[in-house]
């Protein structure tokens, strides 16, 4: 029986500093995060302790290839919504906290967007008059340098990793038809011959291997890392970096809600004899968001063809049969609402897609750009495009191409604003994030799968939370309840 | 994109009648967000950047993850 699949995104932001001399992103990323923490007077440190991004899910040790640099003097946050909030390499990331289906990932993930937003309206408040810093929800400077929108889902350990390789990588090569937040051009050194004026996705010129550890360089379309902050005997994390960012909320909640599906397909062995392992699944990557026609054969490994959207038919009927059969417990109550979106999307890629343009980033962006080229005579080379093509992503509200294009709401803004400071109930988060708002100046540091207190008595004291489905509000509330104290907290816990 | 031909493999499992039900109401969606752009199309100079090209080159990224 497949696992409830506990699912977060962590999103590498562009930051654009300006008015301040001299770019520098890692300065700049630590002024915005500042800003934001001092306003709220909640700084929590992240505590390094059990980080081993380096492990490898394969099981074997790395050859040559160096674990992800890990910078532990940069500003690490955690906040009250338990989510994370820190410089990684040259941007600000958030972390969503951990969330206990998808709906709930698009509701933090726009919590995410909307803290960026407050912000920079804190740094342009902290800095002198003429300096700011612009944040750009995207994951190319056009130029070549590509950050990542990383999404993690909660497995099942004892699933065989090769398994997951096989029936996961060809859904992320054809999930791209709508998880694609599209680009204007190419930064790919090579297009197999095909003229791309747009594509469908962010990531795609970026993917090297089909699988593999990196995530700076050579990137793998399945990332190994092999880090579950979770009781390591029980579960693994899948961390899946092959995604865009999206901005278009119906776009995340298929990206999360599907995946997790077929995670759990995986999980359950549902794809028996069924393979859809592709011949040259990099190539098919960059193939897939190349075509704007929803056309182009790929080439199954045992020689058969499909294109993307007959695959993703495929996965549906499977999923289907899934659900009928096992149900979708995995995504909590979203269950039927990710199999009706799912099947509505791949109704209209089939029928009309620009009649998606209000629920898919690159529909949606293509139609604007297109119209405005369409109507000034411009070519698709013409820089004002590529400008468009940045600031669609621009988070800024009033800049924002994004928000002006009314796409569908699937959380209200009154549930994002309260997901700025209110953990999600359902995972452990609820615990990380209650503690914060009630006792701050006690946690000396949080992980995603810790607490440390300092009560101001030697020693520290390190609460586990080696469950994500536990420290949820029904089973913590009580406990909470009548304690006054975090060493009350702590007594309670027998810790 | 309009000219292509739309070549459709129905699943084993699906109606074709599913499909044909869902066009109507997608045109009207279509001509609801074709209305929109339009609107946008009208303003959306004042919000662009100033100077595209030097907006494009100086958006310069390390790269991250």
């Amino acid at each position: 029986m497949a696992i409830r699949k506990v699912c977060g995104i962590e999103t590498e932001y562009g930051i654009d500093p300006r008015g301040m001399g001299e770019k520098n992103p890692i300065a700049a990323s630590s002024v915005l995060i500042n800003a934001y923490v001092n306003e709220l007077q909640r700084k929590v440190g992240w505590d390094f302790e059990d980080e081993s991004p380096g492990n490898d899910a394969r099981g074997f040790a790395r050859e040559g290839s160096m674990p992800p640099e890990v910078e532990t003097h940069l500003v690490n946050t955690v906040l009250t919504n338990g989510a994370r909030y820190y410089v990684d390499h040259a941007h600000p990331e958030f972390s969503t906290p951990e969330c206990a289906d998808p709906l709930e990932c698009v509701l933090f993930d726009k919590a995410g967007e909307r803290i960026l937003a407050r912000s920079m309206d804190a740094a342009a408040r902290a800095l002198p008059n003429g300096q700011g810093i612009v944040v750009y929800k995207n994951n190319s400077d056009r130029k070549g340098n590509s950050y990542g929108c990383h999404e993690n889902y909660l497995m099942d350990r004892q699933v065989p990793f090769a398994r997951i390789v096989q029936h996961v990588m060809p859904h992320f090569v054809s999930r791209q038809i709508y998880t694609g937040a599209g680009k204007v051009g190419t930064e790919a050194s090579s297009t197999g011959g095909l003229e791309v004026t747009y594509q469908l996705t962010q990531r795609a010129d970026f993917f090297e291997e089909e699988v593999g550890l990196e995530t700076t360089l050579k990137r793998p379309i399945v990332n190994t890392r092999d880090e579950p902050h979770a009781d390591a005997q029980r579960y693994r994390r899948l961390h899946v970096i092959v995604g865009d960012a999206n901005l278009a909320e119906v776009a995340t909640f298929l990206k999360v809600g599907v995946t997790a599906v077929v995670l759990a397909m995986i999980e359950d062995d549902w794809f028996g004899e069924r393979d859809f392992a592709l011949e040259t699944p990099v190539a098919a990557m960059r193939k897939v968001s190349y075509d704007l026609d929803l056309s182009l054969p790929l080439t199954l490994a045992n020689g058969s063809t499909i294109t993307a959207l007959e695959m993703q038919w495929e996965y549906f009927d499977l999923a289907r049969k899934y659900g009928e059969d096992r149900g979708l417990e995995c995504v909590g109550s979203q269950g039927d609402e990710v199999l009706r979106r799912w099947e509505s999307v791949l109704s209209a890629l089939e029928t009309d897609p620009m009649s998606l343009a209000d629920q898919l980033d690159w529909v949606a962006k293509y139609r604007l750009i297109d119209g405005y080229r369409e109507r000034h005579g411009l070519s698709w080379n013409d820089h004002k495009l590529a400008a468009m093509d940045l600031q669609y992503h621009d988070v800024r509200p009033a800049k924002s191409l994004f928000a002006r294009l009314n796409t569908e709401r699937l959380v209200s803004e009154e549930e994002v604003q309260q997901a700025m400071t209110e953990p999600p109930h359902d995972t452990r988060a609820y615990f990380r994030g209650k503690c914060l708002q009630k006792w701050a100046s006690s946690v000396a540091a949080a992980n995603w799968d810790s607490l440390v207190f300092d009560l101001g008595t030697d020693p520290l004291r390190r609460v586990s939370m080696m469950e994500p489905l536990r420290g949820t509000a029904s089973l913590v509330d009580t406990l909470f309840e009548g304690c006054s104290s975090p060493a009350e907290l702590l007594e309670r816990l027998g810790s | 994109m309009a000219e292509r031909e739309l070549k459709k493999k129905p699943a084993q499992t699906r109606e074709a009648d599913e499909v044909v039900e869902a066009a109507p109401a997608e045109s009207k969606q279509g001509e609801k967000i074709k209305a929109e752009l339009d609107d946008l199309l009208d303003e959306i100079d004042e919000v662009l950047e100033e100077n595209a090209e030097e907006f494009v080159r100086s958006y310069v990224q390390k790269g991250g993850e």
